[in-house]
This record gives structure tokens, C-alpha cells and sequence, in this order.
């Protein structure tokens, strides 16, 4: 073993390279705050690590980047780590950058001879952000995409080569699978090459004028060996610890809470997403877009940016001047704090926002379920996970109601999203639509008048209210068992889900009401119900709250088999093309709470 | 050394010769889905795609609010907002439309409401024709962010 090392030595020289690293001399001794380079260091081997890891099970294409980010997340033993690893790194590394960077200029590193090292420095943070925006919309949620799209826009901004550009890294005129190849070629190859030269060129520089620490008369210099390295290595420990607390932490919160990055919904370019920000630490950049009005923006996103990059440059001969360290320093702690101000106004802003609270939310809600529907029998189709967001009635019924239905409809006393509507209630609500207790309160004299059924309606007064009213106010105790025994029957025509079980245990009910529904209480005088009946002139209780039954109705709620001339304002929402057919099944399905659901969700969780 | 990276840019800026595929007349309602009061209200717009190597049929491509000015006048802007490229929201309360990202804010017809708003130009007002059936057909089309002028994105 020995003979081969000192084999290897000759050819190599690797003895004299490492004891050269090992025995550097640090002027001043070892220090903690000199911690920061090796932190950086290990930061960068963690992405490089963990993002080849992520690239063996990556694809980038509009319908497969969500997938497989989707796949290694919530499918692959510890894929939730080794993402979360990742994602958790790009942020902290901006941070220990940032830091290495104030303690730098505080401590006059970047002086002659070493102005060269701190440009590589400065390299290195501009080469780190630009994985940072570059890394973001890989995963292709919405949360990337519109972040992504912003980002984009504001580059092509840029006088004469803006737009072209803009162009070349989108990969044409709109977004798609071009635009994750060439981001991920960028991200993972470019990127990444660069960046190891960079640390060759700093390495090698770093060698050549050694340490910066400052002498001093009380600490005697001493080599890197063992003491700094020993701080180094508790520093890296340290950043390790934090990143596996950032990646656990939502789990210690709550026994739900994500483990790991979180993942929006899959993108879709006619959905609006309304919560998209950069990451936090872009934050002040966005904060700072706000004030430069019109075609002022280049101002506040490119030339001052650029402007101040320009004098971090330029500080090294600034620093030689009398008094420039002192503005070096000055100005290095204003952009701190300045930067801290924008990040605080702009989250604060955010806090105030109920508009984006609610669009922060919807967007949990909805990338919970599609995880559900990833993992449904069916899975994801190939044209991409986005369609199982669209076809599902558990997303976009709410949306749905709350546009088309909750002008006048409520459902459970709001917009179907948890909004109040702005327009009164003036039409029934739909919660729990045909089920026993909504037929109870149909039924109920006190209620049928209501706002929540007839009240704010033209049927108000109308044949059955007063039946309702008069008749049914006046049953007595065997009429009113017998009007159980009927809702039962007609609600079973609905076929709800939810009520599945109770249906098919009380079938001989459901039979003896549908036949007191035609004698004893007489409701085929105005209703038809399962016989053809001519004369019938109000709605049609055979299959009604079935989807088929629903999705006749919204197509046309005019129609004789419904109210037909009596039909109050209710829109026929697919005869006028008012609606999809896709769209009215979605309500359909919705209304009916008909939606996949996971058999065993408490035992998989 | 000047072969392989002369055609690796060749390649790259492919994506400057491609044209859009928008522009064309969609199909995107009818009038009788667009309420009297002149309240906006979005629609997806739905059209063959072509992402590169794929054609898609009936695939979203955008949205835009359609706002009825008469029996059968109809206006239309694209929700795109001209700052950034984030989606404006509609608020009933106060009729503007406000864009989420950086909170421009605009009037009902598209003008720029507060002049603090980031965005450098009005809503982007899209084609409207409206047929003897009834439908409402849009030209659509996007535009180039952040710019005072209207761009298309051709």
C-alpha cells in the first residue's frame, strides 16, 4: 500500500498538492468567521449531488416534467429527501453567498492582491442565481411556470436583443417542451460547467495569495490543518442540520404537513394563478418592480440592478481610496438592509392580501388533490397531469359554480369556494342537492319559502309552495311518516353516492314510497314519475338529482320536462352554448359530490 | 472548433423563424353567455396547439374577458397582463381589474386605472366578431411584455 502511494506521489505529486491545502497558513490563527467559503463549498456539492441524482429520474417535457418531479416526490423511496434536499440548498446557498460576500467586503478581503478573487466571487453569486431561476420552473407547476413567465417577460424587455432572446430561451413563440429542454440544458449542463471553473480559477487564486485573515499581536497564525478545518466541517454540519429541519419541519407542524419541497399544481396555460411570487429571496427584486411605473420598469429591473453590480465590481479600486473601504462597507450594509426593507414590505403586502391568502390556498387544495388522482386506478394520461386538474369535478366544480351559478345559487351558504357572492341569494342552495335533508327542507312548511328554496324565486308563491304550506302544515303524525317514506323514494331516484348504503337498506321503504307518491299523496297530479304522463306540468321527478337528469336540466331548465314556461331566470346553459358539455357534467358530478376518491386514505397516510 | 459550434447555434436560434400559429378568428362563446350589465367575464380560449414536435387539438391556449357594450357589440381583452404577463382578476367591487403580481389595476374598458400601476400599457383589446348565430368569435393573440407599445407576438 505504502510503495503504491509513494508510486503514485511520483507521478502525481499529490502529496505535496494536499499537504499544500492541508498546512496553508491562516494569518491571525483559525476563526469561525472564516467558515464561510468551505460552507459554500459544501452547499455546492450537495447540488451537485443530489441534482445528478434528480436528473437520472427527470424529463423535460410539457407533459412529463411535472410527472416525473411528481413521480420522484411522492412515489420514490426517498425521493421527498432528495428533492427536498435540493430545493432547500438553492435557498440557503444565495444566503451563505450573501454572507461570504459582507464578510469579504467588511473585513477588506477583496483588496489588492485579491481583487481577482472577488470578482470570481461575484461571478459565482450572479452563476448561483441564475441555477436558482433557472432550477425553478423545471418541475413545471404553476408555480414555476407563471414565476418563470414573469422572469421571461422582464428580460425581453431589454432594448435590441431582449425579444430575440427571450425567444431563444423559450424555444419559440410559446411555452412549452422547448423551453424545459433549453432551461434544463442550462440548468444542469451549462450552468454547472461554468461553475466548476469558477471554483478551479478561486481554488487556484486562492492558493497562489493564500488566506486573507488580518495579523494580530495577540493570535498567532497556524495552518488550516487541524483547527479551521475542524470549524469548517462543524459549519457544513451545521448547514446540513438546517436543511433537514427545513425539509421535516412542515411534518413537525402537522402530521399531513409535506415532507420535503412543496409542488403546485401541473401548469396550464389558460388557468390564472394568482399567487405566483419568486423565490423569497427575489422577493425584494419583485418588491421593487412595484414603483417604477409604465415603460420605467428597465430602470428598476435592469439598469439599477446592473448599475449596482457594476460598483460591487468596481470595489477592490474604490477600497484603495481614501475612505472607500468605509463606503464600501457603508454601501454593503445599506443593500442588506435596504433589501430586508423590500423582502418585509412585500411579504407583508402579501399578508394583508386576502386575495392571494385565498389563492395560496386554493392552490394547496388543488395540488393535494391531483397527488389523489395521480395515484387514482386510472393514473396520469399520457397527454400530461394537467388534464386530470381539468376533467375533475372536486377542482373545478366550485370554479365552475362560482362563475355560471352563484349570482343567484348558493352552495352551503357561499360561492362554492368559501366566498361570500356579491349579489343576493335570489335562488336555492344547492348544497346536498336532492339528498333526504335537503328534500326535508323542501318539504319543512317554515322552510320552503326560504331563500335557501323557493324564497327568492317567481315559484315563491307558486303550486307547490302552497302545497307545501297548506297541505303538508296540516299532516297529521301518520300522513307526515308516510312523506318519509316518499322523500326516501325520491331521493333514491338521485342515486347519490352518499347515500349508497342507506338507499339499498331501506329498498322496501323506497318501493312503499314510490307508491304512496302516487296515491296517498298525489304528487303525480302535477309531477310525472316513471309513467309517461301528459298532463304533468311540473318537473320531472323520474331520475331526478341523477347526473343524467342534471345535465339534462342545465342544458335546458325550460325544457317541458322541467319547469317550461315557468322556468324562472335560470339560464339554458348548453342549448345557448353557455357551457361545455364537459363543463356541465363537471357540475353535474360535482353537485352529486361524485368524484373519485381513494378507498383507503386514512390507511395510506 | 468553429464547425460544431456554428451548428450548435444554428440549432439554437431555430426558434427565431417559427411563427405563432395565433391571430386566426376563435370560437370562444356565445352572446347569450355574456350578461347585459357589462360585467366582464373570462373565457378559456380553446385552439389547436403546436409545442414543437406535438400538435394538440382543442387545448387551452389563453383566456381573455368578453364584455358586452351593446345588443350585439362585444369588446374583448386579453387577460394577459401588459406589466409581466401574470392574469388580471376582475373584482366586481370596485369594477377594475387588478393583476395579482405586482397590482396593477385596470378600468372596466382596459385603461390603466391607477397611474402607479407598473404596467406600461392599457389591456390588450383582441378582435371581436360577432355572427348571425350569435357566436362570438375572437382574433387572438398575445403581445410583447412590458413595452408602451402593442407588440404582437407574431
Amino acid at each position: 500500500m505504502k510503495a503504491m502511494l509513494a508510486w503514485l506521489d511520483e507521478r502525481t505529486g499529490f502529496r505535496k498538492l494536499a499537504r499544500g491545502a492541508l498546512y496553508e497558513n491562516i494569518p491571525g490563527g483559525p476563526r469561525w468567521r472564516h467558515v464561510w467559503g468551505s460552507a459554500v463549498l459544501f452547499a455546492i456539492g450537495v447540488q451537485f449531488i443530489t441534482g445528478i441524482f434528480l436528473w437520472m429520474d427527470y424529463s423535460p417535457s410539457a407533459q412529463t416534467a411535472w410527472e416525473s418531479v411528481n413521480y420522484i416526490q411522492n412515489e420514490m423511496w426517498g425521493g421527498w429527501l432528495l428533492r427536498g434536499l435540493h430545493h432547500y440548498t438553492a435557498q440557503i446557498l444565495p444566503v451563505l453567498l450573501a454572507l461570504h460576500l459582507l464578510q469579504i467586503i467588511v473585513y477588506g478581503a477583496y483588496k489588492a492582491p485579491r481583487e481577482v478573487n472577488f470578482w470570481f466571487g461575484l461571478i459565482l453569486l450572479q452563476l448561483v442565481l441564475m441555477m436558482a431561476l433557472t432550477g425553478y420552473q423545471l418541475p413545471w407547476d404553476q408555480k414555476g411556470f407563471s414565476a418563470t413567465k414573469v422572469n421571461l417577460n422582464l428580460l425581453g424587455i431589454v432594448p435590441l436583443i431582449g425579444p430575440a432572446v427571450q425567444r431563444i430561451l423559450i424555444g419559440g413563440t410559446d411555452y412549452g417542451h422547448l423551453t424545459l429542454t433549453r432551461f434544463f440544458a442550462v440548468h444542469a449542463g451549462v450552468l454547472p460547467v461554468t461553475v466548476l471553473a469558477v471554483l478551479v480559477v478561486r481554488a487556484y487564486l486562492l492558493r497562489r495569495h493564500g488566506f486573507a485573515g488580518e495579523r494580530s499581536p495577540v493570535r498567532a497564525d497556524a495552518p488550516f490543518w487541524p483547527d479551521q478545518a475542524l470549524r469548517n466541517v462543524v459549519a457544513c454540519l451545521a448547514v446540513m442540520a438546517t436543511l433537514l429541519y427545513l425539509i421535516v419541519r412542515h411534518r413537525i407542524a402537522s402530521p399531513t404537513g409535506t415532507l420535503g419541497a412543496e409542488l403546485s399544481p401541473p401548469a396550464d396555460p389558460s388557468e390564472p394563478y394568482s399567487a405566483a411570487r419568486p423565490e423569497w429571496y427575489f422577493l425584494f427584486l419583485y418588491q421593487f418592480l412595484k414603483y417604477f411605473p409604465g415603460d420605467r420598469e428597465i430602470w428598476g429591473a435592469i439598469v439599477i440592478p446592473g448599475v449596482v453590480m457594476g460598483v460591487l465590481c468596481l470595489m477592490p479600486f474604490i477600497g484603495r481610496s481614501k475612505g472607500g473601504h468605509r463606503f464600501n462597507v457603508g454601501l454593503i450594509c445599506s443593500l442588506f438592509a435596504g433589501a430586508g426593507i423590500l423582502t418585509w414590505l412585500a411579504i407583508s403586502a402579501d399578508a394583508r392580501d386576502p386575495g392571494y391568502q385565498a389563492a395560496v390556498k386554493q392552490a394547496a387544495r388543488e395540488a393535494e388533490r391531483v397527488k389523489v388522482l395521480a395515484r387514482s386506478p386510472a393514473g396520469i394520461p399520457s397527454e400530461g397531469a394537467a388534464v386530470l386538474a381539468r376533467m375533475d369535478p372536486f377542482i373545478q366544480g366550485p370554479k365552475l359554480f362560482a362563475k355560471n351559478c352563484a349570482s343567484c345559487h348558493r352552495f352551503d351558504g357561499s360561492d362554492g369556494m368559501g366566498n361570500v357572492p356579491k349579489d343576493a341569494q335570489s335562488a336555492s342552495d344547492l348544497a346536498g342537492f336532492a339528498s333526504h335533508a335537503w328534500f326535508a327542507g323542501l318539504l319543512d312548511p317554515t322552510r320552503v319559502s326560504s331563500t335557501n328554496y323557493f324564497g327568492a324565486t317567481t315559484h315563491k308563491d307558486g303550486k307547490m309552495s302552497k302545497f307545501v304550506k297548506k297541505d303538508v302544515a296540516g299532516y297529521t303524525p301518520e300522513q307526515k311518516a308516510q312523506l318519509q317514506k316518499v322523500i326516501l323514494a325520491v331521493s333514491a331516484e338521485a342515486q347519490l353516492k352518499s347515500q349508497a348504503a342507506t338507499d339499498q337498506r331501506d329498498a322496501a321503504i323506497i318501493a312503499e314510497g314510490r307508491t304512496l307518491f302516487k296515491d296517498a299523496m298525489a304528487c303525480t297530479d302535477c309531477h310525472q314519475f316513471h309513467v309517461k304522463d301528459p298532463d304533468a306540468n311540473a318537473p320531472d321527478l323520474t331520475g331526478y338529482g341523477s347526473r343524467d337528469w342534471l345535465v339534462r336540466f342545465l342544458n335546458n331548465p325550460g325544457h317541458e320536462d322541467f319547469y317550461g314556461k315557468r322556468n324562472d331566470r335560470m339560464p339554458a346553459f348548453g342549448e345557448k352554448k353557455m357551457l361545455s358539455a364537459e363543463e356541465i357534467g363537471l357540475i353535474a358530478d360535482w353537485l352529486r359530490g361524485e368524484w373519485y376518491e381513494p378507498a383507503q386514505a386514512q390507511a395510506r397516510e | 472548433m468553429l464547425v460544431p459550434v456554428a451548428a450548435g447555434l444554428m440549432v439554437l436560434v431555430d426558434p427565431l423563424r417559427r411563427k405563432s400559429d395565433a391571430g386566426g378568428a376563435i370560437k370562444v362563446t356565445t352572446l347569450e353567455a355574456l350578461p347585459n350589465d357589462g360585467v366582464p367575464r373570462r373565457f378559456p380560449v380553446i385552439a389547436s396547439k403546436t409545442d414543437a414536435w406535438n400538435k394538440f387539438k382543442e387545448s387551452p391556449i389563453g383566456a381573455v374577458y368578453l364584455r358586452r357594450t351593446g345588443d350585439s357589440k362585444v369588446e374583448a381583452l386579453n387577460v394577459v397582463c401588459p406589466h409581466a404577463g401574470c392574469f388580471v382578476d376582475f373584482t366586481a367591487e370596485d369594477k377594475r381589474f387588478h393583476c395579482p403580481c405586482h397590482k396593477s389595476s385596470f378600468e372596466v374598458d382596459g385603461k390603466i386605472a391607477d397611474p402607479k400601476s407598473p404596467s406600461p400599457r392599457a389591456l390588450d383589446s383582441l378582435t371581436v366578431k360577432v355572427d348571425a348565430d350569435g357566436a362570438v368569435w375572437v382574433a387572438f393573440q398575445n403581445f410583447q411584455a412590458g413595452r408602451r407599445d402593442k407588440i404582437p407576438i407574431a
